[in-house]
């Protein structure tokens, strides 16, 4: 699976797409592969604030949960409900089930996340 | 040595073929300084008769002839003998903690089909696999409490178990969870509603209450809910004689039941182990506590069970777990499982009837004597009844022990203001000549003004 | 057992009467029965009018089954089980060893199971003996002062144990903040001290498996309270400089907590206190033989040094002039108690029948066959499984899955071929440490025969892997259900039966 080029990545495995002022958030192709079959999502709720580089949930499979870290600082403002009863939309489609939607505080912290091919590479390291 | 299967010439060929000259080869890994160089100071090894002797001698110490009126969260019930007949089976007593579900469906199936008594009886939504007992169960379900509401304190009554309490103090003396207790109307022996408003805020995460409660009283749940859960609190009811939801309305306002199924065919054993029990209703299940036993299928559609939810506990969350909690009850689990199918629907609330009965028959029969009477009127009880008498506990208690009878424990021993009261409880197991000769030795007591 | 290939059953048992029995509630029927009370000697009462509001209109939904139909069920149940009286569990740390029978003879001895915690201290002398035997032997085996046995668990154990050392710093004026624990700890070591209200730092395993002296060096200070260490440690090795590791603690002013789970390799041999220990857990359920029930009971006993005393959950057990035992309650600096009256009793007797039974000659043999057994094993099986650490095992060795997960083929699946083999799984994945981790712990109470048969079946299923790695991968494939939906049963779990209709709730 590729890594759409307008998303922005973080170390943690997190996926931003932002548009305006409101950035999207899910987890990417590569976390999801490590975990196996998610079966839940432990997400904030819509009004919660979020902080860069800081737990705001986390992710389980049957044997391991993940944290999720936020890319961003910003305002919760929306949550994908349908993770609740269909998690495992996150392992079909991983880079369009999104799991949270913020408002950001600072647009400029998305400069010191990872674009797609800085990301790549970076996976291609660890592996 | 008769538990080891190996015979001197077996060791000497495994030593050779490991490459060792002998077995202290194997344990030079340990330093010389922190090795014994001396045998264990322990008693010598004993024949298999011996033991039995030993523990036999042990056992005509402790005197099995006395009828006994003790209660307080331990209860004697008749235990039916397939239970042990059942749990005694090898692939039962022998097995390990379910995780290889494919080889364990057995213990898997009967902890379901425990899961599943445990939230009919209590009227919840699910329960989970056990805990230590009842008094840690209520631990953790306020500590349960505590991570779904947020919140930072609690409520207690004063009528939960005084050792239950001791024991919550100890689980959360060092998680900042500052406790207020609430007293007991001096009338019905139940909590005190008005405290009990007065005490409960926003800030509250779980109001503790026991019902029946320590003295036997069972209190108006309802009533208590309704308070709890207008301030945003969690209500968690604990539950220490589970035979009395065989007559008693279920606790179903409760957020959380934390029960101990002593009760249920396990034998008093002078403390344990005992059965502990978390239900809850659904919304809080990931919030819980303890192993969880899930229905699933196979490969093949077949229907099978096992472990999950396993991202609570502390083999995967580590310090953010649930709770530490590892090992549990299983075993005594399955003795509680075998008891209520044992007893079925109609079985345990006829059972519940006949506590009630004897206990009522106690109450009337030792409160009629002089200088006697209940302590606690105006609120309904289940087994258990607080007796006062003129004379103090100390002076009767040896007379009713020199007729074979352990009568009601001394409660000024944790409530000081209860000056010679004394809890007595009345299982279908006591006889109407029991009661009747208590009856007589307090009678023969001189009731001096 | 030398011929490598084992028939795959495709359910054919399945409509066997003993293989298909269903739920408790679905064989009920309204109107069996399997109790009889005796007739009352009493009034009866009317439930209703006496306890009004809070009487129990409706019923519980229990099963109603005869006695045949319930002995025929749990019996049926049982023999899905895999079990001790079966065969060998290799799981590291468990210790599951031979239960002995005669523990559950003595422990159903009427003076002693009929005994309620509150009857009077002149009453309960011969149980109170049996315990203070049981302390007694205990501390000698430790090597300790003092010792409570009120947990009911080991994890029980490890949070009264932590609870204690709190206590001591906190006598001494501040509680400090930290506990160091080895990436290669149980889980419950950092869920027990996070209760504890203590922050848990994590000391990194050096390359032989055991404690960096530098990094613990390093990561000690005025803020910790203390290493929780695993002695063996979870890979079986002994710590070797485990003095050194308590004088750098110690030095500091922090104390040295042992998890108490691998003592089967230590019983008569060496004694924590002797190598400085301040605080450990047992486990009776794993080193004492206690049975494990299919996940319970246990009972975790915390031992100490004299300094610690004080602090030990209340009630303690005293002996009067006279020799009479009896519950002390007067404990001022107590930590207060972690359960409700004195702990697993019946665990209690079982463990002193254990020790009376083997004598300090047996315990010193059990302890001797345990690591003989393990290093046996290592022997015969390390040019087939990859020994991440070349340090001496104790009485369990690990394996790591590298060789084979080269051939694609993992630790959890060869854990579950071992089943076709007629064995239960070793412990999978755990120490943490260890990628791809086969921890297997045979215990003492396995023959020659039985692990050559062990070992048989690990160099078959390794030649598997070579060969017919998808037989592997598939397994288990002579269960009596194949591998079970996890992955469902967590995103949507039933964790109760439900009738069809449900009848009002009240």
């Amino acid at each position: 699976m590729s890594y759409p080029a307008n998303y922005r990545y973080t170390r943690e495995h997190e996926w931003i797409e932002v548009t305006g002022s409101i950035g999207v958030i899910g987890i990417t192709d590569y976390a999801q592969a490590s975990l196996g079959d998610i079966v839940y999502v432990d997400a904030p709720k819509v009004g919660d604030t979020v902080t860069a580089n800081v737990t705001f949930g986390s992710v389980e499979s049957v044997k391991a949960v993940s944290d999720l870290f936020s890319p961003v600082t910003g305002t919760v403002t929306a949550v994908n409900e349908e993770l609740k009863d269909a998690p495992d939309q996150i392992n079909e489609k991983p880079h369009e089930a999104w799991i949270i939607k913020v408002a950001l505080a600072d647009p400029g912290q998305l400069n010191s996340l990872l674009d797609a091919a800085a990301y790549e590479a970076f996976i291609a390291e660890e592996s | 040595m008769r538990y080891l299967p190996k015979s001197p010439a077996e060791r000497e060929k495994m030593l050779a073929e490991i490459g060792a000259a002998s077995i202290d080869d194997l344990f030079a890994v340990i330093p010389a300084e922190d090795r014994m160089n001396r045998d264990l100071d322990v008693p010598r090894a004993h024949a298999e008769s011996e033991i039995i002797d030993y523990f036999r001698a042990a056992g005509r110490k402790n005197a099995t002839n006395y009828a006994s009126f003790l209660g307080a969260g331990c209860y004697r019930h008749y235990r039916p003998v397939i239970i042990d007949s059942l749990i005694q089976r090898g692939e039962f007593l022998t097995s390990y903690t379910p995780y290889q579900a494919e080889i364990t469906q057995g213990t898997l199936q009967a902890i379901f089909e425990f899961q599943t008594m445990i939230a009919e009886l209590t009227g919840m939504d699910v329960a989970n696999a056990s805990m230590y007992d009842g008094s840690t169960g209520a631990a953790e379900a306020v500590m349960m409490a505590v991570r779904v509401t947020g919140r930072h304190k609690a409520v207690v009554a004063a009528t939960v178990h005084p050792e239950y309490r001791e024991v919550l103090v100890t689980y959360t003396k060092h998680q900042g969870l500052p406790e207020t207790l609430v007293s007991y109307d001096r009338e019905t022996g139940r909590i005190d509603l008005s405290s009990l408003e007065a005490a409960v805020t926003e800030e509250t995460a779980a109001v503790l209450v026991q019902s029946p409660n320590f003295f036997g009283v069972i209190e108006d749940i309802p009533a208590i809910a309704e308070i709890v859960h207008a301030k945003g609190a969690l209500l968690i009811v604990s539950i220490a004689e589970a035979v009395s939801l065989g007559v008693v309305r279920p606790p179903v306002e409760a957020d959380i039941v934390s029960m101990e199924a002593q009760s249920f065919g396990v034998a008093l054993s002078y403390g344990g182990p005992f059965c502990g029990v978390i239900a809850a209703k659904e919304k809080y299940v990931r919030q819980m506590p303890g192993r969880l036993v899930g229905q699933t299928v196979d490969g093949n559609g077949n229907r099978g069970f096992v472990l999950t939810l396993s991202t609570r506990e502390q083999h995967i969350r580590r310090e953010k777990a649930t709770s530490n909690i590892c090992t549990n009850q299983a075993l005594v689990a399955l003795m509680a499982t075998i008891f209520l199918s044992v007893y079925g629907k109609e079985g345990i609330r006829e059972l519940a009837e006949h506590n009630l009965a004897k206990a009522n028959y106690a109450a009337q029969t030792l409160s009629a004597q002089p200088g006697a009477k209940l302590r606690f009127t105006g609120a309904p009880s289940f087994h258990e009844f607080v007796l006062q008498t003129e004379e103090a506990p100390a002076q009767w208690t040896q007379r009713l022990l020199d007729n074979k009878i352990v009568g009601g424990i001394d409660l000024s021993r944790w409530y000081p203001e209860l000056q010679n009261c004394t809890l007595w409880c009345a299982t279908e197991v006591i006889t109407r000549k029991n009661i009747d000769a208590a009856a007589d030795v307090l009678a023969a007591t001189p009731a001096e003004a | 057992m030398t011929n490598s290939s084992v028939p795959v059953t495709t359910g054919n048992v399945r409509p066997h009467p003993t293989q298909n029995e269903a739920l408790l509630f679905e064989i009920s029927t309204p109107g069996k029965h399997a109790y009889k009370l005796p007739p009352l000697d009493v009034p009866a009462v009317d439930a209703a009018s006496l306890l009004g509001a809070t009487h129990r209109s409706q019923s519980a939904q229990l099963p109603e089954l005869s006695e045949i139909e319930i002995v025929r069920h749990f019996t049926r149940l049982s023999t899905w089980n895999y079990a001790i009286d079966l065969g060998m569990y290799p799981l590291g740390s468990c210790t599951m060893k031979y239960n002995p029978r005669v523990n559950e003879l003595v422990a159903r001895i009427e003076g002693l199971a009929e005994a309620h915690p509150y009857r009077p201290d002149s009453l309960a002398q011969g149980i109170l003996e049996v315990i203070d035997l049981l302390q007694r032997c205990l501390i000698e085996i430790t090597g300790m002062d003092a010792i409570t046995l009120q947990p009911a668990a080991g994890a029980h154990g490890e949070f009264t144990g932590i609870l204690l050392v709190r206590a001591w710093h906190e006598s001494q004026g501040n509680p400090r903040k930290k506990i160091l624990i080895p990436d290669s700890a149980h889980g419950t070591n950092p869920a027990s001290a996070a209760i504890c209200g203590y922050t848990v730092e994590t000391l990194k395993s050096n390359a032989e498996g055991g404690i960096d002296l530098d990094a613990l060096t390093r990561q000690v200070d005025e803020d910790t309270a203390a290493l929780m260490l695993t002695n063996p440690s979870t890979i079986g090795v002994f710590e070797s400089q485990i003095a050194k590791i308590a004088e750098i603690l110690h030095a500091k002013g922090a104390l040295l907590y042992m998890d108490g789970a691998n003592m089967n390799a230590l019983v008569g041999k060496a004694r924590p206190g002797d190598f400085g220990v301040d605080v450990m857990h047992l486990n009776l359920h794993k080193t004492f033989s206690t049975p494990h029930g299919g996940g319970g009971p246990g009972s975790g006993p915390v031992a100490c040094k004299a300094f610690l005393e004080p602090f030990l959950p209340t009630p303690v057990l005293v002996q009067d002039q006279d020799g009479a035992k009896h519950w002390n309650y007067n404990r001022p600096q107590s930590v207060g108690r972690v359960r409700a009256f004195y702990g697993n009793v019946g665990m209690f007797i079982r463990a002193l029948a254990y020790i009376l039974a083997n004598g300090p000659d047996g315990l010193r043999q059990t302890t001797e066959d345990a690591v003989l057994n393990a290093n046996y094993i290592r022997k015969k099986l390390e040019d087939v499984y990859d020994l991440p650490y070349k340090t001496a095992s104790m009485h369990e060795v690990v394996f790591s899955d590298k060789r084979q997960a080269a051939l694609g083929v993992k630790t959890g699946e060869i854990a579950k071929r071992l089943i076709d083999y007629g064995f239960h799984p070793y412990t999978v994945s755990f120490p943490m440490i260890v990628h791809g981790a086969l921890m297997i712990e045979p215990t003492e109470s396995e023959s020659l025969e039985e692990l050559d048969q062990f070992i048989a079946a690990m160099r078959a299923i390794a030649k598997e892997v070579e060969e017919t790695p998808e037989l592997v991968k598939a397994a288990p494939h002579s269960t009596r259900v194949s591998k079970l939906d996890e992955v469902t049963a967590a995103r949507k779990p039933i964790l109760r039966w439900a009738p069809a209709v449900r009848p009002n709730a009240r």
